[in-house]
């Protein structure tokens, strides 16, 4: 029983959060290393794509929940995301054709492309903060638990209570069926096909007649496919704020580089890593191990290995062990 | 050359002394309040609320036979404390008879060791809540209308152990504020007997919580005393460990109290309970109606403290038939407690009027002002429960 127990209060503490949150980083990690694999360039202004495409499907939600539209148990907002996809589709297509393809034509370098990207992140973090405000902004409906504590342990007859939000269900189950998507689409089609030819080769793709205009295009989509997908997951789990939407480019750009930036498995094992490493190195044990030791040797303190404020420290500690001892990340990408 | 130097002296003399009893008859306040820097939209109501003591006063004649009280401001940028202490010298050298301020603790701490207490100065802060200024030596020269955070930490560890609370869990906002007041909890509540299993810091800003929610789930007890805020990663906090099942039930200090808490959380935080500073004082909607008539923001927070700093003033220069500060200060506590008639916003010119007769009044002011121990407001808390989504003022302390 007690062995339960402790199994349960590391799913729910640990476990739980961290794929659903490791799924969020990896989808949003995707969009940064396409990017980057295709573009070549360190996007700085996907955080606040993120937040564009979610401001766009919080907009439609709220539309829909007006007009009496819903979508059952699950949230209306899975109903909203394809608007919310082709609206920052827009936006990457029209910032591409006014910004970045004055920089492409001159062949500017990698560093000028990055600040270029901080420029139009300035941009997108003003126009979200215009449109909906710099507030928080909540938007998820339907049902709220898939199992709530409070059932478990009526259920179970535990101690100890096992809580899986709709939110975090709906987060892996489509972070999986978009990763299988999209290998299946840069591995089995035409277009996946050309994107890696272009990415691994850029004179050589030219040669064999691949249009670059038309990958640079298909790669902003899938990014601002990517992106939506990845912001609305986040705020259907957490909640929406523009800031808090800027300053996940941090840990997405910590999983990207941790995998190897340019390799999307490694933007999900970096995504994946990242989170576990966040949770787990500041959690504290004592509850589990209370759980597993005999009696006599249960801790007093706490048994956390580091305070949570140092959550951020953890990603960027590891961030800097795989730049000095292997700078192409975990899963051989382009060195940085 | 030594008969020119004593004539000049003699001359200089004379002079001030004509200069002085011409105006015997003006009560100079100074009001030194953050007029830039961090609160700087709090304090022209502030400010406004000083002078609309002052101006009360004034028009009814009755402090010093008659004198006129003249506000004078300066700025203290709330952090600089280079700035504070020279304009509190300026003040000085104007020649002020009591000075309404500092407003923030740090700098409220600096005026009164560098200038206050060196030139013998009566300083009543309205805004500084900062329990350092309570040990603070100050000769007797310190007062302020607000309370200390170490007597919210004592209300709410009061009403935890009357609930039977035996362990908690605290986390606060990683600011001045928050560490404060949470190293005030723990004391009070430590002393009461009771165990704090975990003190833990979170961010505001944040959208993921997870961690610090694991981290206060695992170290347990029976609620979840969150000092933060409302609007902030307080609320994050408290969404997280419901929605984990770590805690049912949470304490919630001042910052924590607002609409929107309960409306964002959902029926999952009634039974919650915590405090915020208050009083069921009559003097507060006097002094709102009053500022409103004057055409400023009563309610705006220490607007009315600040009303009641400059009040308190006058009083015991009346009580003390002096404008000396050295006279004056040992009246404050006089005025500002019973025995006596008690005395609202707006009645200041009554209250004189008793003064001079030779009577006592009870000073209780916008905030229903009560001074204890070291001349600091005893502050009156409401205390706060989570009913059907509202939140209900169970009772005062």
């Amino acid at each position: 029983m007690d062995f339960l127990n402790a199994i349960v209060a590391l799913t729910n503490y640990v476990m739980i959060p961290a794929v659903a949150y490791g799924s969020q980083l990896a989808l949003g990690a995707l969009g940064v290393t396409l990017i980057y694999g295709v573009l070549r360039f360190s996007n700085f202004a996907h955080g606040d794509t993120m937040a564009f495409g979610t401001m766009v499907t919080i907009l439609v939600t709220w539309w829909m929940q007006s007009m009496g539209i819903n979508f059952g148990v699950l949230p209306t907002a899975l109903l909203a995301l394809p608007f919310g996809i082709l609206g920052s589709m827009g936006l990457l297509l029209f910032t591409d054709r006014v910004v970045y393809k004055f920089y492409r034509e001159q062949k500017a370098k990698p560093v000028i492309f990055v600040m270029v990207s901080l420029g139009v992140m300035f941009m997108m973090n003003g126009l979200v903060r215009f449109i909906i405000g710099p507030g928080d902004q909540r938007f998820s409906d339907g049902e709220r638990f898939i199992i709530s504590a409070r059932d478990f342990k009526a259920m179970t007859g535990l101690r100890e209570g096992l809580a899986f939000k709709t939110s975090q269900g709906i987060t892996v189950i489509t972070a999986v069926v978009v990763v299988i998507a999209l290998f299946w689409f840069l591995n089995r089609t035409r277009t996946g096909k050309s994107m890696r030819a272009y990415s691994d080769n850029e004179d050589l793709a030219l040669l064999s007649g691949i249009n670059p205009e038309r990958v640079v295009m298909y790669t902003w989509m899938i990014v601002a496919g990517l992106a939506t997908i990845a912001g609305v997951l986040y705020g259907l789990d957490k909640s929406f704020k523009p800031f808090t939407y800027f300053q996940l480019l941090l840990p997405i750009f910590a999983s990207a580089i941790v995998g190897g930036l340019g390799n999307p498995l490694g933007a999900i094992a970096g995504g994946f890593i990242i989170a576990f490493s966040e949770v787990s190195i500041t959690y504290a044990w004592k509850k589990v191990l209370g759980y597993l030791m005999p009696e006599n040797l249960q801790p007093d303190s706490l048994v956390q290995l580091l305070s949570t404020d140092y959550k951020y420290a953890v990603s960027f500690g590891i961030l800097l062990i795989v730049l000095l001892f292997k700078p192409t990340g975990l899963f051989k990408g382009k060195s940085v | 050359m030594k008969k020119l130097l004593m004539a000049t002296a003699a001359v200089a003399l004379t002079a001030g002394t004509a200069f002085a009893g011409g105006h015997a008859n003006e009560v100079k306040l100074g009001i030194l309040f953050g007029f830039t820097g961090p609160i700087e939209s709090l304090a022209p109501s502030m400010g406004a609320g000083a002078e609309l003591a002052m101006a009360e006063v004034t028009k009814s004649g009755a402090l010093l036979d008659s004198a006129t009280v003249i506000p004078m401001r300066a700025d203290t940028g709330c952090i600089d404390n280079g700035l504070s202490t020279a304009n509190a010298e300026k003040m000085l050298a104007d020649g002020v008879d009591g000075i309404i301020g500092g407003d923030c603790s740090g700098v409220t701490g600096a005026i009164l060791q560098n200038v206050a207490i060196p030139n013998g100065m009566v300083m009543i802060s309205p805004s500084a809540t900062s329990p350092g200024l309570s040990t603070m030596e100050d000769n007797g020269l310190f007062f302020r209308t607000s309370p200390s955070d170490a007597r919210e930490g004592q209300v709410m560890a009061e009403i935890m152990t009357e609930r039977g609370v035996k362990s908690i869990a605290l986390t606060y906002t990683n600011n001045d504020f928050g560490k404060g007041l949470s190293d005030a909890i723990k004391s009070s509540f430590e002393a009461l007997g009771g165990e704090v299993t975990i003190t833990t810091a979170h961010e505001d800003g944040k959208g993921d919580y997870s961690a610090e929610v694991g981290a206060l789930a695992s170290a347990g007890g029976d609620i979840l005393v969150v000092a933060g805020y409302l609007d902030q990663g307080g609320l994050g906090i408290i969404q997280g460990a419901l929605d984990s099942g770590a805690f049912d039930t949470f304490g919630l200090p001042g910052g924590m109290i607002g609409d929107s808490l309960p409306k964002n959380v959902g029926p999952d935080l009634n039974g919650s309970y915590g405090q915020i500073a208050g009083s069921d004082s009559a003097g507060a909607q006097i002094f709102a109606d009053m500022a409103k008539e004057a055409g400023f923001d009563g309610t705006s927070a220490y607007a009315s403290e600040s009303y009641d700093a400059a009040a308190l003033f006058m009083l015991a220069m009346q009580a003390a038939n002096s404008k000396d500060p050295a006279e004056y200060r040992l009246k404050i506590m006089d005025v500002a407690n019973a025995p006596g008639e008690k005395i609202n916003p707006g009645e200041l010119g009554k209250a004189l009027e008793i003064l001079k007769a030779g009577g006592e009044i009870d000073y209780q002011g916008a905030t229903g002002v009560e001074l204890i121990g070291p001349g600091e407001s005893a502050g009156s808390y409401r205390e706060i429960e989570v009913q059907d989504g509202k939140n209900v003022t169970v009772k005062f302390r």
